[in-house]
């Protein structure tokens, strides 16, 4: 199945990756190729099956007991933070 | 052309929890930026988020009370976008197994008919962060303690036909969520926001009109005013020859308009699928029928036993049940009376009312409890005062908090009943004004205010109005 | 001892006997680390001083008589895993800068038994990989011919065990991360029973299929350090909650009456001919020791590629979501506005494999294709689960190899995704099913390392490490080292 370059344009957009000039026809290609291979899958006898969405049938979620367990770390927590000012993360005005 | 209108609401209710949905972080307000935000929040590499028990019961009890389908089994999904205030890049949500399904609420509109709105679903998902723009030019400040709050999602059929049906829909959810105590309502502090959905039609036609959405509204009077703008704008938009855009827009208070979000370039393809890192939320009838013997009596089953009991008007029910601190207080005061359960009712509704709005306090914070008033109403029905000097001693309990009977004794205040006093004082009055005797014999009948109004102002307002009204007609009759 | 005679159990044994300090022990595989680092590349981040320091601590516990059984044996930790206070990067440009706050599960386990943290290995960017050749940090080199590749995503891992750089090394597993390398490299591999092992603190690619395991030298070492890494964590939701056994205590039962399967479409025609040799070789050897096979059939599993690649990318899109440039790893410069923060931050700190994963999964999900990708997929999931279900209702465990091929030249299978993808033919069916998992050397091909791949049904590590070991008494493929590195 072929995809074109405005569907990875699209796709590139959607999950917030800048590609060059350069790679668009790289990824047109290898994507391509990607769902010309998982195309396969249309053959797989799947009616009346469920999807599975998780590798041990059977299992519930568990509870959890509703405490505060969290002291505030922001210190620690924030020496990895590109850009903070006064606790707050700082990106480019977001507007609403 | 006769339009009608459409509108359906998303109310989002912040649970009030201990600690997040998905984390122990604390979820309380007001605490320093990122104060509250631990590396689950954070949306750090490796963490997992695990599932808050409080937040299913609260999901649970609200299902119930709803009348609603709650799911046995319930699937969390993952609403994939970015933006700066949603950390791990998607939020944890519920798609196509929400925990509650198919409910209905009963509201009551201003000519006095209840309408059912129906609730198509209501699901639990986690908050977002918050931005700030202040002190910071050309930059937003990202503050993650809100993100992991609980919220309930409750969705509405479209079934509200006007601003007031909405508003009064969202009353009583607001009602609802506070009588069972899951969330507390604070719209200041975004604990309680409504999106609505509106779309109009050609009155008759079946089909619905194109919807805008209107986010975030977290007041009662923005809601009513947004969604007035919006059917306005609609229509004329439609009048002139235009169409109506499918899209999100917000409400200007200052401007009084809604506007299109700027931000939204293009339709948002939140590419939804089953979380992996959460299993499936299965309840056991046990823990459904635990929540069921759990519920509290609700604003409903109040109001009706309040008009049966205590034989009052649906109205008054109504208004006392808005919150079930106010039930509880109006019950206390009527117990300790014992009697005049109406009156006990206007007492709540009317004086006690006007100064809590006044000082704006809740009725939890109220100058004079229950007792204080049950002890002023008491004085009223023993005729030890009448009802318009109660109106004064309630105003100096307020202001001093000392009990009625203190006031009443510190100003003697005492109601005269002493048949020979009050007609000693009338015969005085009618003594002082031949002229307007002999009119008022003559067939003057409006002058017998008058003489009501001179023997209180001879008796300094404290003779009982009912025996006055009864010796005076006597008298005057000659 | 030497180093490439050590295993942790006699590592472990020398400690307690007090042949040798951990000091001197860790010491030693530093130096050999140091030595080996220009020409495989097969560590990120080396832990010196930390290392002397917890190995310093070791033989204080040893000392005052609180040693325990893994007290001071040195170990790596695939750089997937948190530690903290140390550069945690997966790999990848995104997280060069990145030192974790906190430890994962799986490090605090190992800590608590006592082993000393010698540094974090290499990997495939973000465990995208099937040769260690998508690494920010350069590719990691094969030590039988470093001019091969060591397999991936855990390629460091293997190559430190193999070259006997580092005794043992943790490793995950999500298509056969574990178990490729493993056999790539002439070393053993264990990927366990999904949820058998905490996931809190490893960087998560697929979250449904990731997995934490062992790289080591032996059966019996994997056996010693599974059960300090294993276990319920309230922490991580699918983490299940059933009872650890003494991996060890079993390791040494007979094999008679054991039952193996050999999974016709294993044996297909992408496996080179020579390989399948090793293998039948290999099961003489099991039938010598008594067990006794027959062929099953699992009919979907050639579509297990196919599947991962719908399922895997699809959730790796949205768990890499997270990588922003707001919080913490890489930002680039001066972005204009939000938008441009995040197209770039990303587009810059991805590398071309893991942009390819996201896209694809960022496609199978969108309107319109989530229906006819990602639950078609997730039904044909259910179909493979279904097929091992029914194998392991007439078998114990299932037979096979790991790798379609040995090792291959670096650069070799880099310009068609699918060539690179169609490495994990074998393994990927146990990831799908949440199968525990293991690669074992076998023999070798033109002088490469051969795997033999067991598979057993949930939590049958214990049975699977049985069957490992008596074939590793049974032979010495295990302990063979590269002349360079003997």
């Amino acid at each position: 199945m072929s995809l074109t370059r405005a569907d990875i344009e699209n796709i590139a957009r959607l999950a917030r990756l800048q590609l060059t000039e350069a790679e668009i026809p790289v990824y047109v290609d290898s994507l391509s190729r990607i769902f010309a291979f998982v195309g396969e899958l249309d053959q797989a006898p799947t009616a009346g099956i469920s999807p599975m969405a998780h590798p041990l049938p059977g299992l519930a979620q568990r509870l959890r007991a509703d405490v505060v367990s969290e002291t505030d770390h922001r210190d620690r927590y924030q020496q990895n933070a590109p850009k903070v000012e006064a606790g707050l993360y700082v990106v480019p005005k977001v507007i609403e | 052309m006769e339009w009608e209108t459409v509108i359906g609401l998303e109310i989002h209710a912040q649970l009030a929890t201990r600690s997040k949905i998905f984390s122990g972080s604390a979820t309380a307000y007001g605490a320093a930026p990122n104060t509250q935000a631990n590396l689950v929040d954070l949306g750090y590499p490796g963490v997992l988020p695990v599932l808050n028990a409080e937040a299913v019961r609260m999901a649970v009890r609200f299902g119930l009370s709803i009348g609603a389908k709650v799911a046995p089994r319930s699937v969390f999904a993952r609403k994939n976008y970015f933006y700066p205030d949603l950390p791990k890049g998607y939020q944890i949500s519920q798609y196509e197994l929400p925990i509650v399904a198919e409910g209905s609420i009963d509201i009551v509109l201003d000519d006095g008919t209840r309408k059912r709105v129906g609730i198509t679903r209501a699901h639990l998902e986690e908050d977002a962060g918050k931005s700030l723009h202040e002190g910071l030019p050309g930059h937003s400040g990202i503050d993650l303690n809100r993100a992991g709050t609980p919220l309930i999602e409750i969705v509405s059929e479209p079934d509200l036909r006007s601003a007031k049906e909405a508003v009064a829909y969202m009353k009583k959810i607001h009602t609802l969520v506070r009588y069972l105590e899951i969330c507390d309502g604070n719209m200041q502090e975004g604990s309680f926001r409504c999106d609505a959905n509106v779309s109009v039609r050609p009155k008759g036609q079946e089909k619905f009109g194109t919807r805008a959405e209107i986010k975030n509204l977290n007041s009662f009077r923005f809601v009513e005013k947004a969604i007035n703008y919006e059917i306005e704008r609609q229509i004329e938009l439609i009048e002139s020859g235009g169409k109506v855009v499918q899209e999100t827009r917000l409400y200007d208070p200052d401007k009084g308009e809604t506007r299109s979000m700027r931000s939204k370039e293009e339709a948002n393809d939140y590419r939804y699928f089953p979380d992996p890192d959460l299993l499936p939320v299965v309840l056991e009838d046990e823990l459904i029928e635990k929540v069921r013997a759990s519920l509290p009596e609700l604003p409903d089953e109040k109001a009706a036993r309040f008009a049966r009991d205590y034989g009052l008007p649906e109205y008054d029910a109504g208004v006392l049940t808005a919150s079930r601190e106010l039930g509880a207080y109006y019950e206390d005061v009527a117990a300790r009376v014992g009697s005049e359960p109406k009156l006990c009712a206007n007492w709540v509704m009317g004086d006690l009312a006007a100064f809590l709005n006044k000082d704006g306090l809740e009725i939890g914070e109220s100058k004079v409890d229950a007792a204080a008033l049950a002890g002023l109403v008491t004085r009223i029905v023993d005729n030890t005062i009448s009802g318009k000097i109660a109106k004064d001693v309630f105003e100096a309990m307020w202001a001093s908090g000392e009990s009625a009977d203190a006031i009443i004794e510190q100003k003697g205040l005492r109601q005269i009943t002493d048949t020979g006093a009050i007609e000693k004082a009338i015969d005085d009055v009618m003594a002082k004004n031949p002229g307007q005797l002999a009119d008022y014999r003559s067939g003057k009948d409006k002058l017998f205010g008058f003489f009501v109004g001179q023997v209180m102002k001879a008796t300094g307002g404290k003779a009982n109005p009912a025996q006055l009204n009864d010796l005076l007609k006597k008298k005057l009759a000659g | 001892m030497s180093a490439p005679a050590a295993t942790v159990a006699a590592l472990a044994r020398g400690l307690a006997a007090k042949e040798f300090s951990s000091v001197e022990l860790t010491r030693s595989y530093l130096d050999r680390i140091q030595a080996a680092q220009p020409g495989l590349n097969a560590f990120i981040t080396v832990t010196a001083e930390a290392a002397l320091a917890e190995a310093a601590a070791a033989d204080a516990a040893r000392s005052a008589g609180t040693a325990g059984a893994l007290t001071g044996v040195p170990l790596a930790h695939k750089d997937i895993f948190c530690t903290e206070g140390v550069l945690t990067t997966c790999g990848s440009k995104m997280l060069a800068n990145f030192v974790s706050p906190y430890d994962a599960a799986v490090v605090s386990g190992l800590r608590q038994a006592g082993t000393v943290m010698l540094g974090k290995l290499n990997m495939d960017e973000f465990a995208m990989g099937s040769s260690n050749e998508t690494s920010h940090f350069g590719p990691v080199r094969n030590p039988w011919d470093t001019a091969m590749v060591p397999g991936g995503s855990s390629g460091g891992s293997a190559a430190a065990v193999a070259a006997r750089i580092v005794p043992a090394a943790t490793a995950t597993d999500t298509g056969g991360s574990i178990r490729q390398p493993a056999a790539l490299c002439g070393v053993t591999g264990i990927k366990p029973t999904y949820g058998r092992v905490s996931r809190y603190g490893m960087i998560a690619f697929a979250s449904s299929l990731d997995q934490a395991g062992l790289i080591t030298v032996s059966a019996e070492d994997a056996a010693l350090l599974l059960g300090p890494m294993s276990g319920f964590d309230p922490k991580d939701s699918t983490s299940v909650e059933s009872p650890v056994p003494d991996y060890t205590r079993t390791l040494g039962d007979s094999l008679e009456g054991l039952t193996i399967g050999i999974v016709k479409e294993f044996f297909d025609k992408g496996l080179d001919a020579e390989c399948e040799s090793r293998i039948r070789d290999a099961m003489r050897v099991y039938e010598k020791l008594g067990a006794k096979f027959r062929e099953v059939s699992c009919p979907n599993l050639p579509l297990s590629v196919p599947t991962y690649y719908v399922v895997a990318p699809a959730e790796c899109s949205s768990n890499l979501a997270r990588f922003d440039g707001v919080r913490f790893g890489y930002r680039c410069e001066s972005p204009k506005n939000l938008t441009d923060l995040y197209m770039r931050s990303r587009g810059e700190g991805f590398g071309a494999e893991v942009k390819r994963r996201i896209m694809t999964g960022t496609y199978v999900l969108s309107a319109g294709y989530y229906d006819a990708y990602y639950l078609k997929a997730q039904r044909v999931r259910q179909l493979i689960s279904a097929d091992f279900a029914r194998a392991f209702g007439e078998v114990d465990l299932l037979i096979g190899p790991t790798s379609p091929t040995p090792a291959f030249a670096i650069g070799a299978k880099c310009d068609d995704p699918i060539t690179m993808y169609l490495n994990d033919i074998y393994t990927i069916g146990a990831n799908l099913a949440g199968l525990p998992g293991m690669s074992l050397p076998c023999g070798f091909v033109g002088g490469l390392p051969v795997g033999l791949q067991l598979i057993g049904p949930h939590f049958s590590e214990a049975r699977m490490l049985n069957a490992a070991h008596r074939y590793q008494l049974e032979t010495d493929w295990h302990l063979q080292v590269p002349a360079a590195f003997a």
